[in-house]
């Protein structure tokens, strides 16, 4: 598939939006039950979620660039019963919603006590946090869903698009989040950056796990299924155009397989390997400037993921296309 | 039920895109339309287009066959750009089972054409909304034309008769009888999308002589102890005709 810059961007962008806020309410649970030094600071809060809306804006704005009518973007929420797309272009403004709502509980200080679990107070923005991040794991799986509901661009057909996007998403989430707590709360920087590790780690392994599964990919279509005839050598003579189409712009990323190669090594070099080895130099040497370049190289790492993740695909009808 | 659909016969397909003319200018200046043309008259000219025909060279030479194949939206029975679209513009009609874009309803979100595994689908960059063949479903049904003018345009450009269109639901229908009885099939039916068109294959028609029909063993001239006569013998034929 041809990779569009506009939905690297807002598949990338969203996923940090969401896995910040997921890491915001971690932090108030830890607060909670005192894992952690206590950051009882509303304006922590708030400010984080401010960040996560920042995000999600973005992401947004983005999309839109995909769309060739954006004004009619409304009516995209319609056929949620059997659009993965319809139903994350729902998923993501309630959670964008949500997260508004936590950011001005937390902002204005409304926050009240509304049961007692043991010694626990559980506390409103509690509550709405953990439904923002219910719905952010909603918009996780429909994003995903949308690339792995087709089921013959076999490359995305697998559970492991979702987890990645689960992974990866929280992967540079909890590593914005660590960037922000250096700054604004040291007590946190720690388990922060700890689970940025950890899921950097484990989104690597799941991502390694879906290269390795879509380099033994073997096609279901073939020429011959492609136009009916048994025969073993087909060669396309003429492709129905002469300066290309929609066919052969859309589906090609036009790029060498040398460079294709090139954007593999270098993304698993830089969305996971130096951020794991950045975020534990500056967890332990706590000099800020390695977290901040943690979180920029992976999410420069994440673009070209998300590049590949498109690039890679290979779509059926590239068989009705041989001669580009 | 109805599906209307067109039955492409590849064993009588030249490949000369009447039906790509045909159809984008019927469909350009249609309800379908514009079928926007960009470059049409420089250096790589690129459009929109419901039809195109594509060549495929079968074998290796010298054992080689040229077979052109007519692609067009295949109006599948089980869908897959429509239950994807996200705005409904995306439909399938019950009643004739013709799949169509609804322009006023598509967002140009290009989803639907990365569903179909045909590549039928392509996006209008001038209108910037997904266009696709609609089985010239503004010709088929319409009253002020003569009964047999009511096919796709693509079907009454064909000069050697490779598209036939009909009702694939009805059995007693002419593309039923061809799909039953001249081999149809489906393209890549691992995907289980159903398409209601179908392919009729290359038919070489071949006379199976046996050795025997040649050289008959029952021939009366081979039997034993017959020798054969000299040529300057004067036969009992050859004499009656003397």
């Amino acid at each position: 598939m041809h990779p569009a810059f506009s939905v690297i961007f807002l598949t990338t962008l969203l996923g940090i939006a969401q896995g910040l806020f997921t890491a915001l309410i971690t932090a108030q649970v830890y607060t909670l039950v005192e894992l952690v030094p206590v950051e009882k600071s509303h304006e922590f809060y708030a400010v984080g979620t401010l960040i996560v809306i920042i995000f999600v804006a973005l992401a947004l704005f983005a999309s839109f660039f995909h769309l060739g009518r954006p004004e009619r973007a409304w009516r995209t929420v319609s056929q949620w019963k059997t659009s993965w797309l319809s139903r994350e272009v729902i998923a993501l403004p309630s959670f964008g919603a949500v997260a508004f709502i936590y950011g001005v509980i937390q902002w204005f200080g409304l926050d009240m006590e509304v049961l007692k679990l043991g010694q626990y107070s559980i506390s409103l923005s509690l509550l709405v946090g953990l439904w923002g991040v219910v719905l952010s794991f909603v918009l996780f799986i429909c994003t995903g869903m949308i690339y792995t509901c087709i089921r013959f661009l076999q490359e995305w057909s697998t559970p492991l698009t979702v987890i990645n996007f689960i992974l990866l998403g929280l992967a540079s989430g909890f590593t914005v989040a660590t960037v922000y707590a250096v700054y604004t709360a040291p007590g946190l920087v720690n388990m922060f950056g700890g689970w940025a590790i950890f899921f950097t780690v484990v989104g690597a392994l799941t991502r390694i796990s879906s290269l390795i599964r879509n380099s033994r990919i073997k096609p279901k279509s073939t020429p011959t299924s492609a136009i009916g005839v048994r025969h073993s050598k087909i060669k396309q003579t003429a492709q129905g155009a002469m300066g290309g189409s929609y066919n052969t712009r859309e589906y090609f990323h036009g790029q060498s397989k040398n460079f294709l190669s090139l954007v593999k090594w270098s993304f698993l070099a830089l969305a996971f390997l130096l951020p794991i080895a950045l975020l534990t130099t500056g967890l332990i040497t706590k000099v800020a400037v390695i977290v901040v370049a943690a979180a920029v190289i992976q999410y420069v790492g994440l673009l070209l993921e998300r590049w590949f993740f498109f690039a890679q695909a290979n779509h059926p009808q590239n068989i009705y296309y041989q001669a580009t | 039920m109805t599906q209307l659909a067109l039955i492409i016969d590849l064993n009588v397909c030249v490949g000369c895109s009447a039906c790509v003319t045909s159809c984008k200018e019927w469909n350009t200046s249609g309800e379908a339309g514009p079928m926007t043309d960009f470059n049409a008259y420089s250096k790589d000219p690129t459009g929109t287009f419901f039809n195109r025909v594509q060549s495929f060279e079968v074998g290796e030479y010298p054992n080689t066959e040229v077979v052109h194949f007519p692609k067009s939206c295949l109006h599948c029975e089980e869908p897959p750009c429509v239950p994807v679209c996200p705005t409904g513009a995306s439909y399938k009609r019950k009643e004739d089972g013709i799949v169509l874009v609804d322009y006023d309803k598509c967002v140009g979100c290009k989803y639907c054409s990365w569903a179909c595994p045909y590549g039928a689908r392509e996006i209008d960059e001038n209108q910037k909304v997904m266009k696709k063949c609609t089985l010239c479903v503004d010709r088929v049904y319409d009253m002020s034309l003569p009964e047999d003018r009511r096919k796709p345009a693509c079907v009454l450009a064909c000069p050697t008769s490779a598209r036939i269109f009909g009702d694939v639901h009805d059995e007693h229908s002419e593309v039923s009888r061809l799909i039953r009885e001249e081999g149809g099939y489906q393209l890549m039916p691992e995907w289980g999308t159903r398409p209601a068109n179908h392919y009729l294959p290359r038919r070489k028609v071949k006379i199976d002589i046996q050795d025997e029909a040649l050289d008959r063993v029952e021939n009366p001239l081979k039997g034993e102890n017959f020798t054969k006569p000299a040529d300057d013998d004067v036969t009992l034929e050859d004499s009656s005709w003397i």
